[in-house]
């Protein structure tokens, strides 16, 4: 089955789970930004997980379906209507030949997910149909959708037992919990009390590859600059100007800027649901309370499970 | 291990090893050694590492293994001794057409002769740091202190893959086309990233580089031929 690219909106890429096992390398995972609403998105059509699905940052695309199909759409609620009606976000619609998907930009959060039946057909590119835009690799030719593209669907499954999921609250004034380090240690005790202590405003700069902060300057002992090291998902990389950048899913693997903690893996849904001018308050907690509270929102992901 | 390597949380789902905080080839050597030791010995719940110039990033699965779990198999792992590193040293040789177009403005800058330059710059054992930046860059060490030249004031807008060039300290090879201000002094058909190969990266960081000068006519044979080794 074909979808026409009518519109494709700023920013619309193919993204699955990630591509892994190249940062050795200097690839990066890219991947969907919300994990946890792209892996809904999957499951509301009856795809495997891991398939591939649309990400669409603070506007959607209009789409038209050439054959018959079941999607669904999580994450952001950009209004979409299919040929008119409106649809719900985290519920499953059939769709018939021929009807055109529309969507404006977001009224609740940042990132919204299309995920048609079959998945997005496009080839496998080292493990991954994920868009890396730095690298110029997965997706469609390593881009960002644009009008006039076709994408094709492989074969779809069974689809879902259950037609709706719960669906989360997206805010704009988030507290996300952060672990500090590796390289807490070259921060004074005045910069701490004062990352952990100030709200910080996502600035219109921020992308797929990092939020970047703006709010108090967090102060170092001797500068950030260090021998370039690794970066993990939700690394908080500290400027020489004293701004938090938070690194997301197009991040780069390695950089030179100390990195003062990293981002639990349960809040980062959170976070790349925050649109630019969006709050966040930061909270220290040890890796022992992070991986108890990623547990735990695995297991609440498994009993809700559809 | 020497005493001074440092375990630190990089998150829930990933942990740091750090050997030193400074770039040093000992140090880099104990890195991929670890790297080396962890594909050998493999650890349920690992899922990847990250080897860069003083430390090694080692993502894993928290469902798996807690970060305790983790350091106290990480402690396991006992250094290969200098003999073992040495018999572990693979070097790759890419050829290399000394033709690029800052070789002259490098002889004002060096006070040496376009053949002296090439003559230094194939004469070493490059070790792979570490790899980042742009898919297949390779961060190398040891460029002799004689042929070290600053970057470009004004960087270049488009520099070819494959190309060979020298900014401060480093020397390396461009792996994709990319905006750069390094000198250029030569040129490889070998492709350093190519996302249609099975094998999409040519090296892996902890192996050795050595340039073997050669003709513009066997640059353009190997070019080619496809760019394969």
């Amino acid at each position: 089955m074909k979808l026409q690219v009518l519109n494709s909106g700023p920013l619309t890429t193919v993204q699955d789970r990630g591509r892994f096992g190249y940062m050795a390398y200097g690839i990066g995972p890219s991947g969907a930004m919300d994990q946890t609403a792209y892996e809904t998105a999957n499951r509301l059509v009856g795809n495997r997980n891991g398939e591939a699905v649309l990400e669409s940052t603070l506007m959607g695309p209009t789409i038209r379906f050439e054959g018959d199909c079941i999607i669904a759409l999580t994450g952001a609620d950009m209004g979409a209507q299919l040929n008119g009606t409106p649809l719900e976000t985290y519920v499953a619609y059939s769709v018939l030949a021929n009807q055109t998907l529309t969507m404006g930009v977001a009224k609740t959060g940042c990132r919204g997910y299309l995920a048609v039946s079959g998945g997005i057909d496009v080839p496998v590119v080292m493990g991954s149909r994920s868009t890396n835009l730095k690298c110029q690799l997965g997706g469609v030719e390593g881009r960002a959708l644009k009008r006039g593209d076709v994408l094709e669907t492989a074969a779809a499954g069974k689809a879902a037992r259950k037609k709706a999921a719960k669906k989360p609250e997206l805010s704009q004034s988030v507290t996300v919990r952060v672990i500090p380090g590796p390289q807490d240690d070259l921060f004074t005790q005045r910069g701490l009390d004062t990352l952990w202590g100030s709200a910080y405003t996502v600035s219109t700069s921020s992308d797929r590859m990092g939020l970047r902060l703006e709010g108090p300057a967090v102060e170092t002992i001797s500068g950030s600059d260090i021998v370039s090291d690794g970066i993990a998902l939700g690394s908080i990389q500290v400027t020489s100007a004293g701004q938090p950048i938070i690194l997301m899913a197009d991040r780069q693997t390695t950089g030179g800027y100390a990195k003062v903690g990293t981002v639990c893996s349960a809040d980062l849904p959170k976070l790349a649901q925050l649109k630019p001018g969006g709050e966040i308050r930061l909270k220290p907690v040890s890796v022992q309370e992070a991986q108890r509270l990623l547990r735990k929102q695995r297991w609440l992901t498994w009993l809700h499970r559809i | 291990m020497k005493s001074e390597v440092r375990f630190l949380p990089a998150g829930d789902s990933a942990l740091v090893v750090e050997f030193g905080r400074e770039v040093d080839e000992a140090v880099n050597q104990c890195v991929h050694d670890m790297a080396r030791w962890l594909e050998e010995n493999r650890i349920p719940g690992v899922r990847e590492v990250l080897p860069t110039f003083r430390s090694l990033m080692v993502f894993y699965d928290p469902e798996k293994l807690s970060y305790a779990a983790l350091m106290r198999k990480l402690r396991q792992y006992r250094p290969v001794t200098e003999a073992g590193l040495a018999a572990e040293k693979t070097v790759l040789q890419v050829p290399c057409c000394y033709d690029g177009p800052d070789l002259d403005g490098m002889t004002a800058l060096t006070g040496l002769s376009r053949e002296e330059i090439i003559a230094i710059h194939s004469g070493v054992d490059y070790q792979i740091y570490m790899m980042g930046f742009l898919p297949g860059f390779v961060y190398l060490g040891g460029l002799d202190k004689r042929i070290c030249v600053p970057r470009l004031e004004t960087p270049r807008t488009r520099i070819e893959p494959g190309s060979v060039g020298i900014g401060g300290s480093q020397t390396g090879v461009y792996p994709v086309a990319s905006p750069g201000g390094w000198r250029i002094l030569g040129r490889t058909y070998l492709k350093f990233y190519d996302p249609n190969r099975a094998e999409p990266i040519l090296c892996r960081a902890g192996q050795y580089i050595r340039f073997v000068p050669v003709s513009r006519e066997a640059y353009e044979e190997g070019a080619r031929k496809g760019g394969l080794l």
